[in-house]
C-alpha cells in the first residue's frame, strides 16, 4: 500500500493555497479540528473567488432575475427561459481569461468545452456559441501568438463538437496587453419538461462518473484563476487544462441519450475544481451527503493522491446520480459511446461528504457549511483617484478630412472586419443559422416552429472605464438594440463580469457601479439576468484591465418571414435615422477620439433607458410587420461607421444628408439605428415612429456604387468598393498575414 | 427511397442530413451505427460530415476501418448509391472507394464560407436535376479539403469524366488558383471539389449540400443533389431494378 507523503497542514500551507488566516480559522471551526491535507485543498478550491463569488455575491443580488419567461435563474449550471412551443432555451457565458493568457490554444479550447457542458448538463442540446474576445495591442509582446492560439482553440473545439460559432465580438485595447479576455457563450434548447438539474437526491442512489479519465492537469486551476498575474505566471502553465473536443462530442451525445433512459436523477459536469465542486454542489443543492470511494475513480495514470483526484480539472468529465437499481441502463449508454463510466459512490442523508481511499477516510466534511457558509466579503469601495480627470470634457479635434478619418477608422483592428477570425469557425453546422457572424445579432431557426432565436454579446470597456455605471447600462441597452434590429424581444441575459483585483477599493467600486447600471437597464428594458460569471484578478503587476462586463443576450423572434438584414438590400430604398438625430454630439470615450487621437477621456454618451425601450419596441414592430429591408444599430464609430457597414453587405452605395457637422458623424449618441425600406413604405414608417414616440429623420437613398454623406458644409464621398477593401483586409494585414 | 445516414462517433452533420432527407424530402431514413455490419436495407447511404473518431490521425483514416464501412463497400460494389459529404468524402478516400487524398487547406486554417461549384456531369444519379455547367453556391467547413493526386492520376480522373464538381468564380469562370484564391480557397488540385467513382454510384464532395436545402436558410442549391439522388432511387424501384442488398 502506498504511504501518503503529505505536507503538514497549518495556516502557512493554507496561505500558500490562497486562503486567508481568517478563512483557515473558519474552516477549523466548521470541522471542529485541523483539516487533513485533502480537506484543505478542497476548501481552498471551494472558497476561491472563482468558485465562491465571495467578493461579488452581495452585489450580484441586485440583479433582477425574474421575468415572464424565466424558469431558472442563476444558481444552476445555466439559466433556463421559456421560448414557446414547448421549448426552453438554456444559456450561459463564462470566462476563461487566465488559462488563455498562459496557454491560449488549450485555454480557449477548454473555455468552449466548459460552457458547452454547462448547457448540456441541463439536458439541452447546444445549438450555438459566441465568443467575446479582448486582446491587447497587436504589437504588444506575445499578442499575435495569443490571438492565433485563441482563435485556433475556439475553432478546433467548436468545429469538432459540431456547434456553430455564430458571432461574438473582438476588441483590442492596451489595457489587455497583460491579461486578455476570452468569454465563451453557449446556447442550447430542450423540451420544457426535459430539463435536468444538479440536485442530488435519494439516499442510496449510486453516484456515477463518466467521461475522460482523471489526470494531473489543471490542479488548482480555480485558485490560479483567483490570483493576479506576475512575472512568474509562465510557471502556472501546468494549471491549465487540456481539451479533447472529440470526447466532448461523444460525451454530449451519451449524456443526452442517458437522460432519455429516465434513470438519471441528477447530473453535473466537472468544471472548475473538478470532482470537488461537482460532488459538493450536487450534494449541497439537494441537502444531501455523499460518500465517494476514490479507488473507483478512473485514472489516467496510477498513483494520483486523493488531493490530486479531488482537485484535478481534467476535462470532459461528468458526475451523475442514477436511480438505484437502474444504474446499469445509464452505464450501458456510456459504454456504447466508448466512454469510461464507473460507480464511485452513493448519495447519503448524513449531509456530509465522506471520501474514502485505500480503506481510509481522507476527508469527512459537512457539505452545507462549506458551500453555503463560504466567506462573503463586502470589500471597501472607492472611486479611482483620477475619476474627475478621466471625465473632464475632452478637447475634440475637428476632422480636417472626414472621409480620410473614416478610412483610417475602418483600417483599425477594432473596427475592421473580423471575417479573418470567424471564417475559421464553422458557423453553419446544425443548419439553424439564418444569420451568422457579422450582423447586429445572430439569428437561429427553432426548427418546427415559425419563430427564431437571436443572440448577441456586447460591452464597451472604454465607456466602463470612464463611467462604470453608464458603461454597464450601455452594454445592456446595446444588446437590446441589437436584438431589436432583427425583431427579437429579450428573454434573458447572461453576463461575464471581467474586472481587476477586488481587494483594491477602486475595482470593487467599478464593479458595484457597473452592476448598478446594468441593473437599472435590465429593469427598464425587460431583460432579467438568468446566469453569469465573475472574473476578478484580471491584472498584471498591479495594472488592471478596463472593467469589462460582457453582456450576452438571447431573444425570441416570433416570425422569421420578414427578417431584415444589417445591410442595404435594394437601390431606391429610403434610409431613416431613428432616435436622437440632431442633438449635440457625444464624443467622450468614442472610437473617433480613442483610435484617431489617442484620447480616452470625458463622459461616455448618456443612456436614456425610456428612449431605448421605445426604439426597441418600434424596431420590433417594423420587423414584425415586414416594413423594412435593413436595420442596423449605431454604436462604435457612430453614424459614419453604421452607414458604411450597411453598404458593405452587397457593395451598394448610398447618398445621405444629415443636419450635423462632420465630426458628429462619429458621435456615439445612444438609442439610434438606421433602417431602410422601399420608397412607398416611408409614410408608414414615419407614422409608426411617431406613434412609438421615436424621432425619425429621412436621411437619404440607397443606390449607386459610392457612399456620399453631406453634412453641414461638407461632402464626403468614396467608392464603397475602396472602403470595403480597406475594411476587409485590415485585420490580416495588422496580424502580418 | 430508403436512406441510411452513417453515424461514426464524432459525426456532427448526421442530424442535418437526416433532417433534409426526412423532413424536407419526406424519405424513409435511419441512422446506421458505426459498428453495425448491415445497412438495414438502405438504398442510398450517406456518410455525413464531422470528425469521425476525432480525426486525430488523418481525417477519415480510422473510420475507413469501421465495421459499417465493410458493408458500405459491399453496397458500393453492388452498384448501390453512396454519397460522402466533407468528412464522408475523406472517409471514402481513405476506404479507397474513391481515388486521391486530402491535404490540409492551403494556409493551414479551417475555412467556413460559401464557394461556387460548376457541375460537370448530369448523367449521374446525384446530379440528374442539374444542368451541365450549372453553378451552385454551397458552404464549405473543413480544414482538410485540399484534394491531391499525382498528375497522371488526375489526368486519368479527368479523362474518365470522374470530376463532378469544380470550384469556380461566381460567374462560372475558372478559379484563379494559388495562395489567397477566394474561389478555390483550400487549394484543391485542378479546383476539384467533388468526384465520382468509375461506376458512377459513389460521389464524394467537400461542400455541404445539406446546409443549403431550405428556403428559410436563404439558399436551396444543395437540395438539388439530394432530390436527384432520391428521384433516381424512386425510378429504380419502379423499374424493379436494384432493391435490397
Amino acid at each position: 500500500m502506498t504511504v501518503l507523503q503529505e505536507p503538514t497542514v497549518g495556516p502557512e500551507l493554507a496561505r500558500a493555497q490562497g486562503m486567508t488566516d481568517e478563512e483557515y480559522e473558519r474552516l477549523k471551526k466548521i470541522l471542529g479540528r485541523e483539516p487533513s491535507y485533502t480537506e484543505l485543498g478542497i476548501t481552498s478550491a471551494l472558497w476561491s473567488e472563482h468558485c465562491s463569488y465571495k467578493s461579488s455575491k452581495i452585489y450580484l443580488k441586485e440583479f433582477p432575475t425574474e421575468g415572464p419567461h424565466v424558469l431558472e435563474g442563476p444558481g444552476e449550471n445555466a439559466g433556463v427561459v421559456d421560448i414557446g412551443y414547448g421549448w426552453v432555451a438554456v444559456f450561459k457565458m463564462e470566462s476563461h481569461n487566465h488559462p488563455s493568457f498562459i496557454e491560449p490554444y488549450q485555454g480557449s479550447m477548454t473555455g468552449v468545452g466548459g460552457i458547452l457542458r454547462d448547457v448540456f448538463t441541463m439536458g439541452a442540446r447546444p445549438i450555438a456559441c459566441m465568443d467575446s474576445l479582448r486582446f491587447g495591442e497587436i504589437d504588444a509582446p506575445r499578442m499575435r501568438f495569443l490571438i492565433d492560439g485563441v482563435v485556433r482553440g475556439i475553432g478546433d473545439y467548436g468545429n469538432c463538437v459540431g456547434i456553430p460559432t455564430v458571432g461574438g465580438e473582438t476588441g483590442f485595447h492596451r489595457s489587455y496587453n497583460g491579461n486578455i479576455l476570452v468569454n465563451a457563450f453557449a446556447l442550447g434548447v430542450a423540451r420544457r419538461d426535459r430539463v435536468f438539474h444538479a440536485r442530488a437526491s435519494g439516499p442510496g442512489n449510486p453516484v456515477l462518473y463518466a467521461g475522460s479519465r482523471t489526470g494531473r492537469d489543471g490542479i488548482h486551476g480555480a485558485t490560479m484563476a483567483s490570483e493576479s498575474f506576475d512575472a512568474e505566471s509562465e510557471h502556472k502553465r501546468p494549471t491549465v487544462q487540456v481539451g479533447d473536443p472529440f470526447t466532448e462530442k461523444i460525451l454530449l451525445e451519451a449524456c443526452l441519450d442517458a437522460m432519455r433512459t429516465g434513470a438519471v436523477v441528477a447530473i453535473q459536469d466537472m468544471g472548475a475544481a473538478g470532482l470537488t465542486s461537482s460532488s459538493f454542489e450536487m450534494a449541497g443543492r439537494g441537502g444531501m451527503g455523499m460518500r465517494l470511494d476514490l479507488d473507483k475513480v478512473p485514472l489516467r495514470e496510477a498513483g494520483l493522491t486523493p488531493y490530486e483526484m479531488m482537485l484535478s480539472e481534467s476535462q470532459e468529465r461528468m458526475v451523475l446520480v442514477a436511480k438505484r437499481g437502474r444504474e446499469e441502463e445509464v452505464v450501458k449508454v456510456f459504454r456504447r459511446w466508448g466512454l469510461q463510466v464507473a460507480a464511485i459512490g452513493e448519495v447519503t442523508n448524513t449531509g456530509r461528504a465522506v471520501l474514502v481511499w485505500h480503506g481510509e477516510t481522507v476527508a469527512d466534511m459537512p457539505v452545507l457549511p462549506l458551500t453555503q457558509e463560504a466567506p462573503v466579503y463586502r470589500r471597501p469601495a472607492e472611486p479611482p483617484a483620477d475619476m474627475a480627470e478621466r471625465q473632464r470634457p475632452p478637447e475634440v479635434p475637428l476632422p480636417a478630412d472626414p472621409m480620410g478619418d473614416l478610412r483610417r477608422l475602418l483600417a483599425t483592428p477594432e473596427l475592421a472586419s473580423k471575417q479573418w477570425i470567424w471564417r475559421q469557425y464553422d458557423h453553419t453546422v446544425r443548419t439553424n443559422t439564418v444569420s451568422g457572424p457579422g450582423g447586429d445579432a445572430a439569428v437561429l431557426l427553432l426548427k418546427g416552429t415559425p419563430s427564431g432565436l437571436a443572440m448577441t454579446s456586447d460591452v464597451n470597456p472604454v465607456y466602463c472605464y470612464l463611467d462604470p455605471r453608464r458603461g454597464g447600462m450601455q452594454a445592456v441597452a446595446e444588446a437590446v438594440r441589437n436584438l431589436a434590429c432583427v425583431g427579437a424581444e429579450p428573454v434573458g441575459l447572461t453576463d461575464c463580469l471581467n474586472f481587476g483585483n477586488p481587494e483594491r477599493p477602486e475595482i470593487t467600486w467599478q464593479f458595484r457601479e457597473v452592476i448598478r447600471g446594468m441593473t437599472e437597464a435590465c429593469r427598464a428594458l425587460g431583460a432579467p439576468v438568468i446566469s453569469g460569471n465573475v472574473s476578478f484578478y484580471n491584472e498584471t503587476e498591479g495594472r488592471s484591465i478596463h472593467p469589462t462586463p460582457t453582456v450576452g443576450m438571447v431573444g425570441v423572434i416570433p416570425d422569421l418571414r420578414h427578417l431584415p438584414e444589417a445591410h442595404f438590400l435594394a437601390a431606391e430604398d429610403r434610409i431613416l435615422l431613428l432616435g436622437n438625430a440632431s442633438g449635440p454630439g457625444e464624443l467622450g470615450g468614442s472610437a473617433y477620439l480613442r483610435l484617431l487621437h489617442d484620447v480616452e477621456q470625458g463622459l461616455p454618451p448618456a443612456v436614456d433607458l425610456a428612449a431605448e425601450a421605445r426604439l426597441a419596441a418600434l424596431l420590433r414592430r417594423l420587423v414584425a410587420e415586414g416594413l423594412i429591408h435593413t436595420a442596423h444599430d449605431l454604436s462604435e464609430g457612430g453614424l459614419a461607421i453604421a452607414l458604411v457597414e450597411a453598404c458593405f453587405g452587397r457593395l451598394l452605395g448610398a447618398e445621405v444628408s444629415v443636419p450635423l457637422s462632420s465630426v458628429d458623424l462619429f458621435s456615439e449618441t445612444q438609442g439610434r439605428a438606421i433602417v431602410a425600406a422601399r420608397p412607398f413604405t416611408l409614410e408608414k414608417l414615419l407614422r409608426a415612429a411617431e406613434e412609438a414616440g421615436v424621432p425619425a429623420l429621412p436621411i437619404g437613398v440607397v443606390g449607386g456604387s459610392d457612399l456620399v454623406i453631406r453634412t453641414d458644409g461638407e461632402t464626403l464621398r468614396s467608392p464603397v468598393a475602396d472602403l470595403h477593401e480597406i475594411w476587409s483586409t485590415a485585420l490580416p494585414k495588422a496580424l502580418g498575414l | 427511397m430508403r436512406c441510411g445516414v452513417v453515424v461514426f462517433p464524432g459525426s456532427n452533420c448526421d442530424h442535418d442530413v437526416y433532417h433534409v432527407l426526412k423532413h424536407v424530402l419526406d424519405q424513409e431514413v435511419s441512422f446506421l451505427w458505426h459498428d453495425e455490419e448491415t445497412l438495414k436495407g438502405a438504398e442510398l447511404v450517406v456518410l455525413p460530415g464531422g470528425f469521425a473518431y476525432g480525426d486525430y490521425l488523418r481525417a477519415g483514416a480510422m473510420a475507413a476501418l469501421s465495421p459499417v464501412m465493410a458493408a458500405v463497400k459491399r453496397h458500393a460494389e453492388a452498384g448501390g448509391l453512396v454519397l460522402g459529404i466533407c468528412n464522408g468524402f475523406q472517409v471514402l478516400l481513405e476506404a479507397k472507394l474513391l481515388p486521391g487524398a486530402m491535404r490540409r487547406n492551403q494556409g493551414l486554417r479551417f475555412l467556413c464560407q460559401d464557394v461556387y461549384l460548376k457541375t460537370e456531369r448530369n448523367d449521374l444519379p446525384f446530379t440528374r436535376d442539374l444542368a451541365v455547367g450549372q453553378v451552385l453556391r454551397l458552404p464549405i467547413a473543413h480544414a482538410e479539403g485540399n484534394y491531391e493526386d499525382s498528375a497522371e492520376h488526375l489526368d486519368a480522373l479527368e479523362a474518365a469524366r470522374q470530376v463532378v464538381f469544380r470550384y469556380v468564380q461566381p460567374d462560372g469562370s475558372p478559379a484563379i488558383g494559388g495562395e489567397g484564391d477566394e474561389w478555390n480557397p483550400n487549394g484543391a488540385a485542378r479546383a476539384i471539389a467533388g468526384i465520382v467513382n468509375a461506376g458512377g454510384n459513389v460521389l464524394g464532395l467537400m461542400p455541404h449540400p445539406e446546409r443549403c436545402a431550405e428556403e428559410i436558410l436563404g439558399n436551396t442549391d444543395g437540395l438539388k443533389i439530394f432530390q436527384s439522388s432520391v428521384q433516381f432511387g424512386a425510378k429504380v424501384a419502379m423499374s424493379g431494378y436494384g432493391g435490397r442488398r
